[in-house]
């Protein structure tokens, strides 16, 4: 469905440097497959979403998407941004009937339509509110509403529950997998959370940093729908963390400076740097 | 030197603002000003909008009649009342003119940074859901997009206009508060001449903070920008 084939792009910064964020990544992704992408802050994980979109374009290698290759955003490949970029002037129901409109679609048919996508995330009592009035959680089931309506046939999800609070996240996930269940949608889903990751996806694909590139790639074989005590899941979340932590370590490392380590030196220690001035 | 009569009393000054009603000048003399603001208002927002939208998007234009315009901004409006008078006469048109140059560029300026502040998030999805390009992005986003700035920009350009109306009536002929108020000045009726500022100020803070202040303070809330207010 998804074709990432060597796909590299990087950014001129202010100084001229060249920033190469992304290095010679390829991965697919089947139809009806639910794949996560998961990484560290700044590892460019946004980027390939991007990407795929077709919002940006690459610089090396190229993407297909169901038999095409993209060149421009399109509605066959939907994008659940993380700040939901619902349009603040219209309400709940016509944000969602938006897409039809450009379709050209009747009136009564795309209210109904819009209408019938708002009852499964269950908001059929704010179908006239206007986004402002809505929750962080509310808007993001809208923006997934918004999504679904349009029957594209992939959804790219970036960070789409990043700046939920825990509850609404976990309920979220769960509404968020019997939809995938549900309409067997092939869904790319980046986040930085690992148990988000796991708790979601049929593969995870990590990433690493500078230059960012697919690092590792785990298959989560977990029965469906996911219990958040599953042993298999747990399992493979403290792998990832595992070698996340490695990425993390180089991160930090480039940030603060060089000497900077997750373990403690034994030499740095005061009473050893102190040790013999009294002779 | 007999300093009284210059500077009126209260009482002086609610008689004069009786008589003004009674007599009906004073409301002749409101309703011709706010005719003229208004359509001068009318004028400017519609130029104002246009200019500002053209500059918004062609980058060309706005770096050379763009920057013409952010130089003409300062010049005060009233400067154009000798041209005015010359090209149109001491009349009504004159003084619109005057009010609408005062309020255009303010109109222009706030609409093309309207356009150009616009999230580049919603252009996105916009296309992502397949808009096209033109007028039906123009109408279904950008334009709603940019309405809370289009209202601030408003609430500025009806201020100036008011500025420029008055300053324009003290000198042309006609009815209107402004004339109104010369008249007081060559008549030594300084209770008249400070009603007349009065009703001014009444007017000026009725429409800024009853229709003006409540539409942009609704909007802005909605669009979620609570902060960034004046």
């Amino acid at each position: 469905m998804i074709r990432v084939e060597g796909v590299g792009k990087s950014f001129a910064q202010r100084d001229g440097v060249v920033y190469t964020a992304l290095e010679d990544i390829s991965f697919e992704v089947g139809r009806g497959e639910f794949v996560s992408i998961l990484g560290p802050s700044g590892c460019g994980k946004s980027t390939l979403l991007n990407l795929v979109a077709g919002l940006e374009r690459t610089d090396r290698g190229r993407v297909v998407a169901g038999g095409k290759e993209i060149s421009a955003p399109g509605p066959d490949r939907i994008v659940v941004f993380q700040d939901h970029a619902l349009f603040p002037w219209l309400t709940v129901l016509e944000n969602v009937a938006f897409g039809l409109k450009q379709k050209g679609m009747k009136k009564k048919e795309r209210r109904e339509r819009a209408m019938e996508q708002i009852r499964t995330v269950h908001l059929s009592k704010f179908a006239d509110r206007y986004p402002h009035e809505l929750s962080g959680g509310m808007k993001q089931r809208v923006a997934i509403a918004r999504a679904l309506v349009m029957d594209p046939e992939i959804l790219l999800m970036d960070e789409p529950f990043a700046a939920l609070d825990e509850q609404t996240r976990l309920l979220l996930h769960k509404e968020l997998e019997q939809i995938w269940m549900h309409t067997r949608k092939t869904i790319l889903f980046i986040t930085h959370n690992i148990r988000e990751a796991v708790m979601l996806s049929d593969r995870v694909l990590v990433m690493s940093t500078r230059p960012g590139r697919i690092k590792k790639e785990y298959r989560v074989q977990a029965a469906r729908p996911r219990e958040p005590d599953d042993s298999v899941l747990r399992h493979i979340e403290s792998r990832i963390m595992e070698s996340l932590a490695a990425e993390l370590e180089k991160v930090a490392k480039e940030e603060y400076g060089s000497d900077y380590g997750l373990e403690n030196r034994a030499l740095s220690h005061p009473a050893a740097a102190h040790l013999g001035d009294g002779i | 030197m007999d300093w009284g009569w210059r500077f009126p009393s209260a009482l002086q000054t609610v008689r004069a603002f009786y008589d003004g009603i009674a007599n009906g000048q004073l409301l002749e003399a409101t309703f011709s000003s706010l005719r003229r603001i208004l359509i001068a208002f009318a004028v400017s927002c519609a130029i104002g909008t246009t200019l500002g939208v053209l500059f918004a998007r062609h980058r060309t234009l706005d770096e050379t009649i763009g920057f013409a315009v952010v130089a003409l901004q300062t010049v005060p409006s009233i400067a154009w009342l000798p041209f005015a008078i010359i090209w149109f006469g001491l009349n009504d048109f004159a003084v619109i003119f005057i009010t609408t140059i005062g309020a255009t560029w303010t109109m222009t300026i706030a609409c093309r940074s309207g356009i150009k502040n616009i999230p580049p998030i919603y252009l996105k999805s916009a296309q992502m859901f397949g808009t096209r390009r033109g007028p039906s992005t123009f109408f279904q986003v950008m334009l709603p997009a940019a309405i809370p700035q289009l209202i601030t920009g408003m609430r500025m350009a009806w201020a100036f206009a008011w500025r420029a109306l008055v300053s324009g009536e003290l000198i042309a002929r006609g009815i209107g508060l402004g004339q109104m108020l010369e008249e007081g000045r060559s008549l030594g009726d300084t209770s008249l001449m400070l009603c007349i500022v009065l009703v001014i100020a009444i007017l000026g803070t009725i429409s800024d903070h009853l229709v003006f202040k409540r539409i942009e303070d609704r909007v802005w809330m909605q669009y979620g920008l609570k902060a960034a207010k004046t």
